[in-house]
């Protein structure tokens, strides 16, 4: 079968964010860029199922800058069979990127779309939602497990809910978008980084694909969160629960 | 103007109080955006005495949407029906609150209306811009949505609850429903039972981190305290990846927002996506044997200390002072 996984370029979760002074976006510089987390979830159990039904394909596909090929690349190293990168301005916002993942979807025609659930940089958790609908596809966000029918034609999730675990079935092709215990992504291996420096890395510029990317929920500023004051040390439990129920009065 | 549409999420017959955010939420935006506000109580059938009480919410109409589709939540059988009432009734604002459902069902809605999406908001300005959390609440970016109509997912924490007020009429509408275009089947919910506050609602939160070390020092660690608290349990993403406790207990960036009156934060070291979802709690307490720790940043109280020592005596002590 055919398997398309998405990966976003973003900062590392680590990365301490500071907003420009003019509030027109973060401050770049000195960031380590990785995959977002979540698609890395979305790239591991691809392979998984790859590497269960024989004959399958894995494609990458990524919408964003040109440096974005660095995260494809390592998507690539992790077992991926080949990627595209939809060129374009970063900061589309998720209808956008929807409406160009679902042409490349349409000329790609895969059976199973694996996504993450929300990129850490923009924390919108749309766009997998927002394809299923465009394609008239069913959807199963937050996975925590997937497993497919032995023809491959049905997908059975079970999903992270408010207080349980939901689980959804439908026939593919589909959109899953991954939550945290979905799998532990591999580590890329050395040869698995020298295969994928040959494997194939297809561009498309944005505008080749004829979609309406204009934004429709305009950035207006961006500011920094009020800053939290530290508050003080205590030496003791009691010294703590005393201070509780006198000062802070909460029990 | 057009008119402002709450999604009233109901489980087992009741709205929680994320929902009664959600009223609150519409009447800000109604009062900002223009129009009346109105809500939509979906599901298959028994939904009078839910619809009467959305009334008694200050809602001008409530929508009661029945349809033997509708009986789980599903994201493409609600959407349609959601869609399809929006487009009757000719809604400018649809506002759910950021809960699962909403999360899952308000990006599919805005796709199927071509409509702008802001999601997890945390507040309306008075000119009809929105505020929402980027980068796990290092950013907080203010948007103006174009054109209308619009999706509005709204985070719990941002809003206080509605109160009653009013008495709004009840509609029946029909749903209309491609059932050809309905593809995903509902298999089962398997609930976690627990008969602690919910996480979204407690009073007291007490969350644990890798620093706790197992699934069982959980359980007989912390878990004493929590009830001692009469709080619900939270964790971090390193616990919850860790396997100690399941993903719904995680509070974070990619897990649950809170902002309780007291957050106990133990054996955590206050990663920045922890910290997106709690630091806007009343008051912090931060217990960790590493000075050094980030999350003393934002704790109000802080405790340098041995948690397997420090957590037992707390207990004791909030018992003492009970008596």
């Amino acid at each position: 079968m055919k398997i398309l996984a998405t990966v976003k370029r973003v900062p590392d979760p680590e990365t301490s964010i500071k907003v420009k002074p003019d509030g027109s976006g973060i401050v770049a510089d000195n960031i380590k860029w990785v995959v977002n987390p979540f698609d890395e979830i979305a790239v591991e159990e691809s392979l998984r199922i790859k590497e269960k039904v024989a004959g399958s394909e894995v494609v990458l596909v990524s919408v964003g800058a040109k440096v974005a090929q660095e995260q494809l690349r390592t998507g690539l190293a992790m077992g991926a069979d080949r990627a595209i990168l939809v060129v374009a301005e970063d900061g589309l916002e998720p209808l956008a990127v929807a409406r160009v993942l679902v042409k490349v979807i349409e000329s790609e025609q895969p059976d199973l779309v694996v996504m993450g659930k929300q990129s850490i940089d923009d924390d919108s958790n749309a766009v997998g939602q927002m394809a299923a609908e465009l394609l008239g596809w069913p959807q199963a966000t937050f996975a925590s497990k997937l497993e497919l029918a032995g023809d491959q034609k049905t997908a059975t999730v079970t999903r992270e809910v408010d207080g349980g675990l939901e689980t959804l079935s439908f026939p593919l092709p589909g959109i899953v978008t991954t939550d945290l215990r979905l799998n532990e992504p591999r580590y890329a291996s050395l040869p698995g980084i020298m295969k994928a420096r040959k494997k194939e890395l297809k561009e498309i510029e944005v505008g080749a694909l004829g979609v309406d990317v204009a934004p429709k929920a305009r950035l207006v500023k961006m500011e920094p969160p009020p800053k939290r004051q530290a508050g003080k040390k205590v030496a003791s439990v009691e010294e703590l629960v005393h201070l509780l129920h006198t000062e802070a009065k909460v029990i | 103007m057009g008119d402002v549409l709450v999604f009233a999420e109901h489980v087992h017959g009741k709205f929680p109080k994320t929902t009664l955010i959600a009223f609150a939420a519409g009447q800000d935006a109604a009062a900002k955006l223009g129009g009346s506000c109105h809500a939509v109580v979906m599901g298959a059938g028994g939904l009078d005495a839910l619809a009467s009480e959305a009334a008694s919410y200050g809602m001008t109409t409530v929508f009661q949407v029945e349809h033997a589709r509708l009986e789980h939540y599903v994201a493409d059988a609600y959407t349609a029906a959601l869609a399809a009432l929006v487009q009757a009734k000719g809604i400018d604002t649809i506002v759910a609150t950021a809960t699962a459902i909403g999360k899952d069902m308000t990006p599919r809605l805005a796709a199927r209306l071509g409509a702008p999406l802001a999601a997890d908001i945390t507040g309306i300005n008075a000119d009809g811009t929105v505020v929402r959390p980027m980068y796990a609440g290092n950013v907080f970016a203010t948007v103006k949505l174009e054109g209308a109509p619009r999706v509005i997912s709204v985070r719990a924490t941002a809003f206080d609850a509605a109160a009653k007020g009013g008495a709004g009429s009840v509609e029946k509408v029909a749903a209309t429903l491609d059932e050809a275009a309905l593809k995903t089947r509902f298999v089962g919910l398997e609930e976690i039972k627990s008969d602690r506050p919910v996480l979204t609602e407690a009073r007291i939160v007490v969350s644990g981190g890798r620093g706790l070390k197992n699934g069982e020092n959980f359980k007989i660690v912390l878990e004493p305290l929590v009830d001692e608290l009469g709080a619900a349990m939270g964790a971090s993403r390193a616990a919850v990846d860790a396997g100690f406790v399941p993903n719904d207990l995680q509070v974070g960036q990619t897990g649950k927002v809170v902002a309780p009156e007291l957050y106990v934060a133990v054996g955590l070291s206050g990663a920045i996506q922890h910290l997106a979802g709690m630091k806007d709690s009343k008051v912090i307490v931060a217990i960790n044997k590493d000075e050094e720790a980030p999350i003393f940043q934002v704790a109000d109280y802080g405790l340098v200390a041995d948690l397997f020592k420090a957590v037992p005596e707390m207990k004791d002590a909030v018992a003492k002072l009970k008596h």
